[in-house]
């Protein structure tokens, strides 16, 4: 398929991903694969919000959270948000190089964000908030490690994609690859803002 | 409209061929998946009808010591876990991959491999439950699966089998949906607006649209339930401050929209084979499409109203049994409308047209104690006594199961190339019916009477006895029916005569093409010229649908192993996460799972065939049209 495909990138510049019914297939199910995370996250979230109070004799969220270390947590995820915009918008202008150039700041991002929760997590053992303290240490580390898990895998499914670009070029193939893992980007940062205020703002109020 | 893909790129890629045993799990083909998730559906209904039979056998007498009390519960879990998710559901599945792509016009579905991801998942995960009943004792928490009962007994595997192989299941289930719905909105042949679907293509998308936000709960709440079992969190531990009802409000959450689940379809079902051996077009369309989106969207609001009994305080019991009664509303409609299909039509008393009928007032029985059960004060009467055993039997055997069957005689000729009997399939419909009357009907009066269900023996003299003994009888005449059934499907696929294009005088695209279809459905993409596609060409006087395209090259997609290894990998992942903490007595088995081996294992298999898929892209072959011409020739 990759002559004509040439020819469809420079008529179809910008759209690239939707280029082909497989592309626009892949991209309507990704949507609806967002709607059923939803549904995952909100539970998640139900249950945390059920349990938040049964801290028993674990130390509170007033002990436990840092809204400094949370907030930069916080800056350093919106901002490879933005970078993978970056990268799309990039892949939409035809430009290979920019676009893996912003791919991985996003990745590294991805991984810095890691570290910090990894360390978090570590703190809290340390301050005897284990997985088994409390319904609301079990609930906490699921919403939260659940999420943690979704930005692992967005970062090696990122680096995948990168990986394969120098080889394959940018096609309606690859692009779709780049779209929809920056769309499944921005979902897992949208919902860490939904966890920085409902956990932990209002884990620092009460 | 979504159909020029293959009009530019005429060179053929590389065709693989696989064959015997390796076609079957390497396929990507919707027609091969359907019929082999109908295959393994029917496996575990058979499965699920045994556990049956013995819980019958023991319950036939007072006081009967047939099986234990521990076997006894672990049959029931397993009889109606089974029931829901491997068998009915798979069933449906079956039938919605093989016809739904022919109802719309396409030659397959949106995202043929993730197809075959689902078909596998659900297969590994039904055998991992299943494989329980070898490995020191099924689950025996109910298929409700209640804390704590279900999460203080970690000495008993039995419900690590249950959490995590009904996770590995629905995660089949879930990516089946997304697949449907994709296909539905994207894959339509051109003129096939929304409101020219077919029932059933409709009935699929709501459906589909139910499974995405209620098993994405469910697998929460196994999530919680794995935890809490294995790695000691304390969800449902009250002990710790956990709440065993947070279960039952995210399980009921998923479980209501489960029930309409395996509802809808047989809807959609009832819509299609009625109207056809009715001679008449489905009367309401609009409303019966309008009543499917109502009935899935308050399918949502009601949860509750399994929970009156639990103490949620009189306001939300009013509230959900409110809301629960309002569903009577639109099912009522759909109920009406079958009627006036068949009013005045010319009735073809075929066996899928005498299910079909039948359907209609034993499901409306289940209905109506429905609407018994939602008055929340008259609940406290009824709950987890037999009167709940008999309203759910009602409707997923009157409804749910009676569409499967009247789909099996419906579309077989389709899947299968085969015409089933008439005569063995008229002695199955009347033996199946009256049995399933039989054993349900005086459940009703047991559970008045204060029979409790999960129950695994009585005493005599409580009035049970007689109802009990009829109640046995029935169960098993609907065994002997279902051997009929497979009887008569050995039988015709020996000898039995092939089946025309359009063996019922159709009204929708899948009697268009061969019987069974052709690997690439239509040679050509139809026009859709309107509802019921395929009648008004007959009305028009036309053979068969007027072709939308010129004959040209036709893009289909490889086979490839990487959805069996995947689940393979889920599944051996699953055994490594059940047995991680456990002695096996063994030191090299120890070895593997208390050093999490087998998991590792598990999930590098499962990730590994991800990278691969995502590395290596396999765009795929072309069928040209000279091969097209030489095969009509
Ligand atoms: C008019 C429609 C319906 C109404 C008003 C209704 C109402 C109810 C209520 C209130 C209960 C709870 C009874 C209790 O536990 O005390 C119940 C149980 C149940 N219903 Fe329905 N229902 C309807 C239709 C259906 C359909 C269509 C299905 C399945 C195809 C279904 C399957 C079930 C099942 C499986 C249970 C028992 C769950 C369990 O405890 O294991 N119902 N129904
Ligand atoms: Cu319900």
């Amino acid at each position: 398929m990759s002559q004509t495909n040439a020819h469809s990138n420079t008529a179809l510049t910008g759209q690239l991903e939707r280029a082909t019914l497989e592309g626009r297939n892949k991209i309507l199910g990704f949507w609806l694969f967002l709607g059923a995370e939803t549904v995952l996250f909100g539970t998640l979230f139900a249950a945390y919000l059920g349990l938040r109070h049964q801290v028993l004799d674990g130390p509170t969220p007033q002990e436990l959270f840092s809204l400094p270390f949370v907030a930069l947590m916080t800056a350093v995820l919106l901002v490879s948000s933005l970078t993978s915009v970056l990268a799309v918008q990039a892949m939409h202008r035809g430009n290979v190089k920019v676009m893996l150039r912003w791919l991985i700041v996003t990745v590294l991002l991805g991984f810095t964000f890691l570290c910090l929760e990894i360390y978090e997590f570590n703190h809290y053992v340390a301050l005897g908030h284990t997985f088994s303290t409390s319904a609301f240490s079990s609930s906490f580390y699921s919403l939260v490690g659940f999420h943690g898990a979704h930005v692992v895998i967005g970062v090696v499914w990122i680096t995948l994609v990168i990986l394969q670009m120098p080889r394959k070029g940018l096609t309606p193939v690859t692009a779709n690859k780049v779209y929809v893992a920056s769309l499944y980007w921005h979902y897992i940062d949208v919902i860490w803002v939904f966890i920085f205020s409902l956990v932990y703002l209002l884990g620092r109020v009460g | 409209m979504a159909h020029s893909h293959a009009t530019h790129a005429t060179h053929a890629n590389t065709k693989k061929n696989y064959t015997g045993i390796m076609d079957w799990i390497t396929t990507v083909d919707h027609k091969k998946i359907g019929i082999l998730y109908f295959g393994a559906g029917l496996f575990f209904f058979l499965l699920a009808g045994v556990e049956a039979l013995l819980l019958r056998i023991q319950l036939m007498f007072p006081m009967n010591d047939f099986v234990s009390a521990q076997t006894f519960n672990e049959l029931f879990t397993m009889h109606g876990t089974t029931m829901l998710f491997l068998a009915a559901l798979p069933l449906f599945y079956g039938y919605m991959n093989y016809i739904i792509p022919l109802q719309i016009g396409a030659r397959d579905v949106a995202f043929p491999f993730l197809n075959a991801l689902g078909l596998w998942t659900f297969i590994f995960g039904g055998i991992l439950l299943n494989l329980s009943w070898f490995l020191g004792g099924a689950p025996d928490g109910g298929w409700t699966g209640y804390p704590t009962l279900s999460t203080f007994n970690t000495a008993h595997q039995g419900m690590d089998f249950y959490s995590i192989g009904l996770q590995i299941a629905g995660i089949g289930t879930l990516v089946g949906a997304i697949n449907f719905l994709v296909t539905i909105i994207n894959m339509r042949a051109p003129g096939m607006s929304f409101m020219r679907l077919p029932l059933f293509t409709w009935a699929t998308f709501i459906t589909s649209a139910l499974i995405l936000f209620a098993f994405t709960a469910l697998a929460i709440d196994l999530i919680f339930m794995t935890f809490d079992r294995l790695f000691s969190a304390r969800f449902f531990d009250v002990a710790y401050g956990g709440n065993p009802i947070l279960w039952q409000h995210i399980f009921w959450i998923f479980g209501h929209p489960e029930v309409y689940i395996l509802i809808l379809p047989a809807f959609g079902i009832m819509s299609e084979v009625i109207p056809t051996f009715s001679r008449k077009r489905l009367f309401g369309y609009s409303s019966m499409v309008f009543a499917l989106a109502l009935i899935g969207f308050l399918g949502f609001m009601v949860w509750a109203h399994h929970m009156f009994t639990v103490g949620m305080g009189a306001f939300a019991n009013a509230l959900f049994a409110i809301a629960t009664m309002l569903i009577a509303v639109p099912t009522g409609i759909k109920v009406f409308n079958w009627l006036l299909t068949m009013w005045g039509g010319s009735i073809r008393f075929t066996t899928a047209s005498l299910f079909a009928i039948s359907f209609v007032p034993t499901f409306v029985m289940g209905g109506v104690t429905g609407v018994m059960l939602a008055s929340a004060p008259a609940d406290y009467q009824y709950h987890d006594t037999y009167f709940v055993v008999a309203h759910f039997h009602y409707v997923i055997v009157g409804g749910s199961v009676f569409g499967i069957f009247a789909a099996l005689f419906y579309w077989w000729p389709k899947m299968f190339g085969k015409m089933l009997n008439e005569t063995l399939g008229k002695w199955f419909f009347w033996i199946f019916s009256i049995g399933f009357h039989l054993t349900f009907f005086v459940q009703h009066f047991l559970g008045l009477d204060g029979m409790p269900r999960r129950v695994y023996t009585y005493l005599p003299g409580q009035g049970w006895d007689l109802s009990n003994l009829v109640s046995s009888i029935g169960a098993y005449m609907m065994g002997i029916g279902v051997i009929l059934l497979l009887i008569n499907v050995v039988y015709t696929i020996r000898k039995g005569p092939d089946a025309p294009a359009d063996p019922w005088d159709g009204r929708t695209m899948e009697w268009t093409v061969s019987s069974p279809s052709p690997l690439y459905n239509f040679k050509q993409t139809p026009l859709v010229r309107g509802l019921d596609a395929f009648w008004k060409e007959k009305m028009d006087g036309n053979k068969g649908m007027t072709p939308a395209e010129p004959l040209q090259p036709i893009h289909m997609p490889n086979g490839s192993i990487l959805p069996f290894l995947m689940s393979l990998g889920l599944f051996i992942a699953g055994f490594g996460f059940i047995y991680k903490d456990y002695d096996f007595n063994n030191a090299l088995m120890n070895g593997l799972f208390n050093n999490y081996i087998v998991i590792y294992a598990g999930l590098l298999m499962l990730f590994g065939s991800m990278a691969t898929r995502c590395l290596i892209d396999d765009p795929g072959y072309y069928i040209q049209p000279e091969e097209l011409k030489e095969e009509e020739a």
